[in-house]
């Protein structure tokens, strides 16, 4: 039986993915992971993300935009127990360059590489055609792994309008290279060499009567013309496009999906768990982030909250002794009131917290649980204390006085 | 000038936010609200998620709208639909059923051309809304529960876009009553909900600036939903200090026995949650120069129609 246990997950992988809906914490929990590993588990850590919040990238070191890696500076005491074994490395994925990139390494020549850079279509087709996000980060993902730099690289997921988006991505790219229907698409522009009248087989001309009707035909050749030229990168894309999905699924390879305990990402993690299974990648943990403390779930707790909402005067009048700010009665107990209220409002999420907790079904080996911290995490020492909580060697810190 | 309309005084809403933070739930409760201020409801669902309606306690509906709650009708856009009536009405092409393997070619242009899938989105909507002006639709507001912070300006934009890029045709000389309708501030806004947290305040910062270089559609209001109460006014807090200290703690220990621990925990925790989320509350209040309306945190167990009734009355309060 292996250890089950987020460190031992990250001590045998050398690859992980960190996926969930937008607002969980993906980005922080990602990051946490790397500047614990790489101060417990050592080697060269590379935490690779996609839209950190500028506190976050100022945290890192990430000032500049661009792909490349920056070492993040350890201090000596960033986890208990001795100087940090390893090296923290931090990059920030730059979709647009990523993609430039792309194309200067795969198009037959310089000239075709500056025809669709220059296209009026490209912008748009790189960031906005399916996927292109979730492709380019996987694709990077490979590039940085293929190098043999890093011991563990982890990767936060782009913000997905459907998180599984960005497991098809490479496939999707390659089916749309080799795809039939681009090769139809294209088909009037390459017989009559993109120019003069179109020759438009019957099986097409449905689909061109009705696109120039709405769209007019200059717009349409614009396309077509813009698709022969990204065509010429076929062999190279697709290649590529099968490696990084390679990667995504060898054993060295694995995902952790990150959830608060709410009703709409908790369903969407579990959808998501359910598809990772299904598509045979490896799943290695769900990270339940931000939850309340358990004290909010004790019976004492509820007990007293419950006393002190009902006989606030009498215990503001027991209390009234000890003098100072608590000779005021009626002050001391308007305030006694509303801690047992607001322990009430909090304890009704709580007790929600721990029902949708139980309701999980099929859980991955390792659930690490990161409790909402009070105040937000800023820097490499806070980042620190959440991988504690991950890695399992810190109890839920009790609130900071 | 007469002060901006208010929340509901307009014809179209668009919502739109970072995820997370309750988009869709601020989204159902301004349709509620609308409904139950009698006003005849359009409820557009833009994404394909199909559980707008489960906040009215209502199975997923189609591209038909159907009334879901008194007063609220709902639809879920569908593009290829969308294209279907659109050929059909305007640019009188007989589509019979399905577009049929057209509809492989048409997905495959609509994802890579700038702008397709959302003029066939946006147009709908402002069709039905052209429709509701001209006494052919019964819509008194459309509400539409659209794209994220981050997609929302192409998707808002797109009338404009096509114009650039398609110089003649059918689709030009339609795209221009929609970018007219679009922007009018009488008839349209763009209302932002957003959390008192970083990335969504940022997100919602970055994108009212964006909105206003980028974009005609006039923006509403920022509807700052998750507000988190504050416990103690600061004589109060005087009070929960001195009862933090160890001996009145231990006094407290003493009166109600085991749990006030957990109970003063507790309290300390809401503080300094709320404290932490405060700066962004201030920051979002300094940098947007536009209304503000906060919604409390719930602290409810469900969700369904009874939370999006919560956040309509709280809608409601704010908008007087």
């Amino acid at each position: 039986m292996p250890d089950p246990s987020f460190e031992a997950l990250l001590a045998a992988r050398e690859v992980v993915v960190f996926c969930g809906s937008g607002g969980v914490g993906k980005t922080s929990i990602a990051a946490a992971s790397a500047v614990t590993a790489a101060a417990r588990l050592g080697g060269k850590v590379l935490v690779l993300t996609i839209d950190p919040a500028r506190r976050l990238a100022d945290a890192l070191g990430l000032e500049a935009v661009g792909n490349v890696a920056t070492r993040v500076p350890l201090d000596d005491n960033v986890v208990p127990g001795g100087p940090p074994r390893g090296e923290l490395h931090a990059a920030m994925l730059d979709t647009k360059r990523s993609w430039d990139e792309l194309v200067l390494r795969h198009a037959p020549d310089e000239a075709t590489a500056y025809r669709i850079l220059d296209n009026r279509l490209y912008h748009n087709l790189t960031s906005r055609f399916v996927q292109s996000h979730d492709y380019i980060a996987m694709e990077r993902l490979y590039e940085l792994h293929a190098r043999g730099e890093y011991d563990l690289i982890v990767v936060d997921t782009p913000p997905t309008r459907n998180a599984i988006d960005f497991l098809e991505a490479p496939a999707r790219m390659s089916e749309f290279f080799g795809g039939r229907l681009l090769r139809w698409l294209t088909m009037p522009y390459r017989v009559s060499g993109g120019r003069g009248a179109r020759m438009i087989n019957v099986a097409s001309r449905p689909f061109y009567n009705l696109a120039d009707r709405v769209l007019g035909s200059q717009f349409l050749q614009d396309i077509a013309e813009f698709f022969l030229n990204f065509q010429s990168m076929y062999g190279g894309f697709v290649e590529r496009a099968r490696a990084v999905e390679a990667l995504l699924h060898d054993r060295r390879t694995t995902f952790a999906v990150v959830t608060t305990l709410e009703g709409a990402p908790l369903r969407e993690a579990e959808s998501f768990c359910a598809e990772l299974r299904a598509r045979d990648f490896h799943l290695g943990a769900l990270v339940l982030n931000k939850t309340l403390p358990d004290y909010l779930l004790s019976p004492d707790g509820d007990r007293v909250a419950a006393r002190l909402s009902s006989e606030s005067d009498d215990v503001a009048a027991a209390l009234s002794s000890l003098g100072g700010a608590l000779a005021d009665q009626p002050r001391t107990a308007r305030v006694l009131r509303t801690l047992g209220d607001s322990f009430r409002d909090y304890e009704v999420v709580a007790r929600r917290e721990a029902e949708l907790r139980a309701e999980l079904a099929r859980l991955p080996d390792v659930v690490a649980r990161v409790p909402t911290f009070d105040t937000d995490v800023s820097d490499v020492a806070g980042l620190a204390r959440v991988g504690e909580c991950l890695f399992g060697h810190e109890e839920p810190p009790p609130p900071v006085p | 000038m007469g002060p901006a309309p208010g929340l509901l005084d307009r014809r179209l809403l668009f919502f739109t936010g970072k995820g997370g933070v309750g988009k869709s739930t601020v989204t159902a409760a301004a349709a509620l609200l609308a409904a139950q201020r009698g006003k005849r409801v359009l409820l557009v669902e833009v994404d394909a998620k199909g559980n707008l309606t489960a906040l009215f306690e209502h199975p997923p509906v189609g591209f038909e709208p159907r009334e879901i709650h008194p007063g609220v009708w709902a639809m879920q856009m569908d593009t290829e639909a969308s294209l279907r009536e659109y050929l059909r009405v305007q640019a009188r092409v007989p589509v019979i059923g399905r577009i049929g393997p057209l509809a492989r070619a048409f997905d495959f242009v609509a994802n890579a051309a700038p702008g397709v899938k959302e003029i066939l989105t946006v147009g709908k909507v402002v069709w039905e809304l052209r429709e509701a002006l001209q006494g052919r639709a019964p819509w008194d507001l459309i509400v539409v529960d659209a794209a994220a912070t981050g997609h929302v300006v192409s998707q808002l934009d797109a009338p404009r876009a096509i114009q650039e890029l398609v110089q003649v045709g059918p689709i030009r000389d339609q795209t221009e009553w929609m970018v007219d309708l679009l922007a009018d501030p009488a008839l349209t806004a763009l209302n932002v909900v957003t959390a008192p947290e970083e990335m969504p305040v940022n997100e919602t910062i970055e994108l009212v600036a964006r909105a206003r270089a980028e974009l005609r559609v006039p923006l509403g209001t920022v509807i700052v939903n998750r507000v988190l109460p504050e416990l103690f006014t600061r004589t109060d807090e005087e009070a929960f200090d001195a009862l933090r200290a160890p001996e009145a703690s231990a006094q407290l220990a003493r009166i109600t026995g085991p749990g006030s621990t957990a109970v003063l925990d507790a309290a300390r925790l809401a503080v300094s949650l709320r404290r932490s989320r405060s700066p962004y509350l201030a920051r979002l209040r300094d940098e947007v120069d536009l209304d503000l309306i906060l919604v409390p945190y719930l602290f409810v167990r469900d969700h369904g129609l009874r939370v999006t009734r919560m956040v309509a009355e709280a809608l409601g309060d704010e908008i007087g």
